[in-house]
């Protein structure tokens, strides 16, 4: 009897929130006129929209429960589609290379705001896969990321206005610094973990910011820096189309070798340590690995992509100042992965696209923008709670009974 | 000939704020012994293995430990995860595994102490780094079919039945090449069925690895029938030590189990 009781909770559900919105939504006291106006119309319309939207849900929870109870009961003939498309080649090469032309046809199909707002996604790409190897692998809560955003930014920013030192000369430098910070954050938190850690660089990431827009003499302040260079390329003269489509490229680059680092650490012995280090830190000691290295690495290597992304962004935008790196780039990111996947390179690359696309393509909704975005999130994380694409483990195949030709043979890894 | 002890603790105690968890311990522990520790609840026993491996500093006391063919060494200061290294690997009282990884790649957690890829080295990913990430599969594979899991090697390590989950802690720790086993409550929870299975396993692995093995464990049966020698601990102390014969007719230990009779 699902369809009987579900409409029957629903309707209560919309006779409350009619009553509940009776107020602000029916009565309106006509000041000029001293009269009350009643607005019958529209408790019809919240009770039908309450309604439906009650329905909607339940059926989709529904749905939801009873296919965890089919997985669950190893029923899981029925693979879900992006497991199925990881692995069968005839559905994912197809796919992969439609995605391929798509990318490099982008900035030629579409108009250069476009562009700019996919080259923004592609820096959040980095951040977020960066962000994924501390968060998602090493399971350690970083809220203060974006420190080492700002340092990547700056270091470009800085060094270009008083060496006039060029894009590629301070993009390993940007990236070097950004792991040095990241190393010099992860001496204070080692002992720490969860809730503790996530305070402490909480306040790492605001002091860094405080001291951009505080030490006037070092980085101009609020005031910012401005006319930073775009990247250049042999010292060819371009156009900022030109210029947009070669930054658009060039992060399409960044991005790729991002995603191919990140999956061979992923996959790596160090990798294995990081995911050990967040099941159980004093199991994995007693297992023989050294707890400092393995965090030191994860916020190091982490640090280096955020480094080398604010190079970028400073880049980009040629102009920063430190409202650029506040608190709220840091959730957005730590969303990225949480939305994405933790863990999951894949789920960190759609949970980028979509957290910066949305909003953009959201602008129809004006004023209700925002509110929209906030309802995409929690029904996301209703119905996905472990992210848009949770992380599918390796597996590793053993031909014959013995080990002796064991292969190990990723099969998928999200 | 009689050999020097692999292990050797000399006066081991340990302070919490007031509270003497250890009082002067002396334990030593032979090449290929079954040992086990014994004592009622809150003896100390557990406290031992944790300053034993690392996880607490001792107040007080001298650890030694001098494997076959190797330099003798002093456990005292050193970190967990070089306490591993020098070859003692140790089981959890309540079970520590990593739940959201496979079976094989908790075993491989086991072989990192004995690999030395980086970070480079990942990122390259060159010939010896294939190897050695070959070798590591292989091995942990291997341990698996000993310790009889290799049917369970890609499923997650939290799905597995419960005696099994213990079995792997087993295969974990020895997958970080050991010359001394310390088991923690390995059998605790497990039916007279898997204990019997239990009770097999730790006698193979100290006969065909030539592991040392050190047990804290409340199952008498299996303790009276396992080990060639027991120490008796109660409140931090050690009230006695010798053959399970001795142990099972020794007043003092008697007493610690039962209490002290009214009219003593």
């Amino acid at each position: 009897m699902f369809v009987y009781e579900e409409i029957k909770k629903s309707f209560l559900v919309s006779i409350w929130f009619m009553f509940l919105t009776f107020p602000i939504m029916v009565i309106r006291v006509n000041t000029v006129e001293n009269i009350v106006e009643w607005r019958w119309e529209r408790m019809i319309l919240v009770g039908a929209g309450s309604f439906f939207l009650s329905f909607i849900w339940r059926y989709f929870i529904k749905r939801k429960e009873t296919g965890q109870k089919e997985a669950e009961q190893g029923e899981a003939d029925a693979v879900s589609w992006n497991r199925r498309l990881a692995r069968e080649p005839r559905f994912y090469i197809p796919a992969l290379v439609g995605v391929c032309l798509f990318v490099a046809a982008f900035p030629f199909m579409f108009s250069l705001y476009q562009t700019n707002i996919m080259i923004t996604a592609l820096i959040y790409v980095i951040t977020g896969l960066g962000l994924n190897i501390v968060v998602g692998l090493a399971g350690l809560l970083d809220l203060g990321y974006v420190a080492f955003y700002a340092v990547g930014a700056y270091s470009y920013a800085l060094l270009n206005y008083h060496f006039g030192l060029g894009f590629w000369v301070v993009l390993p430098i940007g990236a070097g610094l950004g792991l040095i910070f990241g190393i010099l954050l992860g001496f204070p938190v080692l002992r720490l973990r969860g809730d503790y850690l996530a305070i402490v660089t909480l306040g790492f990431g605001e002091i860094i910011r405080l001291i951009l827009e505080n030490w006037n003499e070092f980085s101009f302040g609020p005031s910012g820096i401005a006319n930073i260079p775009r990247p250049g390329l042999f010292g060819i003269e371009m156009s900022l189309q030109e210029a947009t489509i070669y930054l658009y490229y060039l992060m399409i680059f960044l991005s790729l070798a991002t995603i191919f680092v990140v999956r061979r650490l992923q996959d790596s012995r160090i990798g294995r340590a990081w995911i050990a280090l967040r099941e159980d830190e004093v199991a994995c000691q007693a297992m023989g690995i050294d707890k400092t290295r393995t965090k030191l690495s994860a916020f190091a290597m982490g640090a280096t992509w955020a480094g080398m992304a604010g190079v970028v962004f400073a880049a980009k935008t040629t102009f920063i100042n430190p409202a650029s790196f506040t608190l709220w780039e840091s959730i957005i990111i730590l969303c990225v992965v949480v939305l994405g996947g933790m863990g999951s390179v894949l789920g960190v690359i759609c949970g980028a696209l979509i957290l910066i696309l949305l909003p953009e393509y959201l602008r129809v909704f004006s004023e209700y923008r925002l509110l929209v975005f906030g309802a995409v999130l929690v029904t996301m994380m209703v119905f996905r709670p472990g992210g848009i694409i949770s992380q599918v483990r390796r597996t590793y195949q053993f031909k014959g009974n013995t080990g002796k030709q064991a292969t190990s043979d990723v099969v998928s890894s999200g | 000939m009689v050999s020097e002890p692999i292990l050797q603790v000399t006066d081991l105690t340990m302070d919490f704020g007031g509270l003497r968890a250890l009082d002067h311990l002396n334990l030593e522990i032979n090449q290929g012994e079954i040992v086990a520790l014994i004592g009622p609840n809150g003896a100390g026993k557990t406290t031992f293995f944790n300053c034993l491996t690392g996880i607490y500093p001792p107040t007080k006391g001298e650890m030694l430990i001098r494997p076959v063919d190797k330099k003798s060494r002093r456990l005292n200061g050193l970190k967990p995860n070089y306490v591993t290294e020098a070859g003692l690997a140790r089981t959890f009282q309540n079970i520590r595994l990593f739940q959201n990884m496979t079976v094989l790649e908790n075993v491989m957690i086991g072989r990192h102490c004995r690999t030395s890829a980086g970070i480079v080295g990942a990122i390259a990913k060159n010939r010896s780094q294939r190897k050695e990430e070959a070798r590591i599969v292989e091995d942990s594979y291997a341990v698996l079919e000993k310790i009889g899991l290799a049917g369970f090697v890609n499923e997650f390590a939290k799905n597995l039945p419960y005696g099994a989950q213990r079995r792997l802690e087993i295969a974990r720790a020895m997958a970080t090449e050991p010359f001394l086993l310390l088991l923690d409550e390995p059998a605790a929870g497990m039916n007279p069925l898997e204990t019997r299975e239990l009770d097999e396993l730790i006698v193979r692995i100290r006969d065909q690895e030539g592991i040392t093995i050190l047990l804290i464990e409340h199952d008498m049966k299996l303790v009276m029938s396992l080990s060639d020698r027991i120490y008796v601990v109660d409140y931090g102390k050690k009230i006695a030590q010798g053959t399970p014969d001795e142990i099972r007719n020794n007043p003092a230990v008697i007493k610690a189990y039962l209490g002290e009779e009214a009219d003593a």
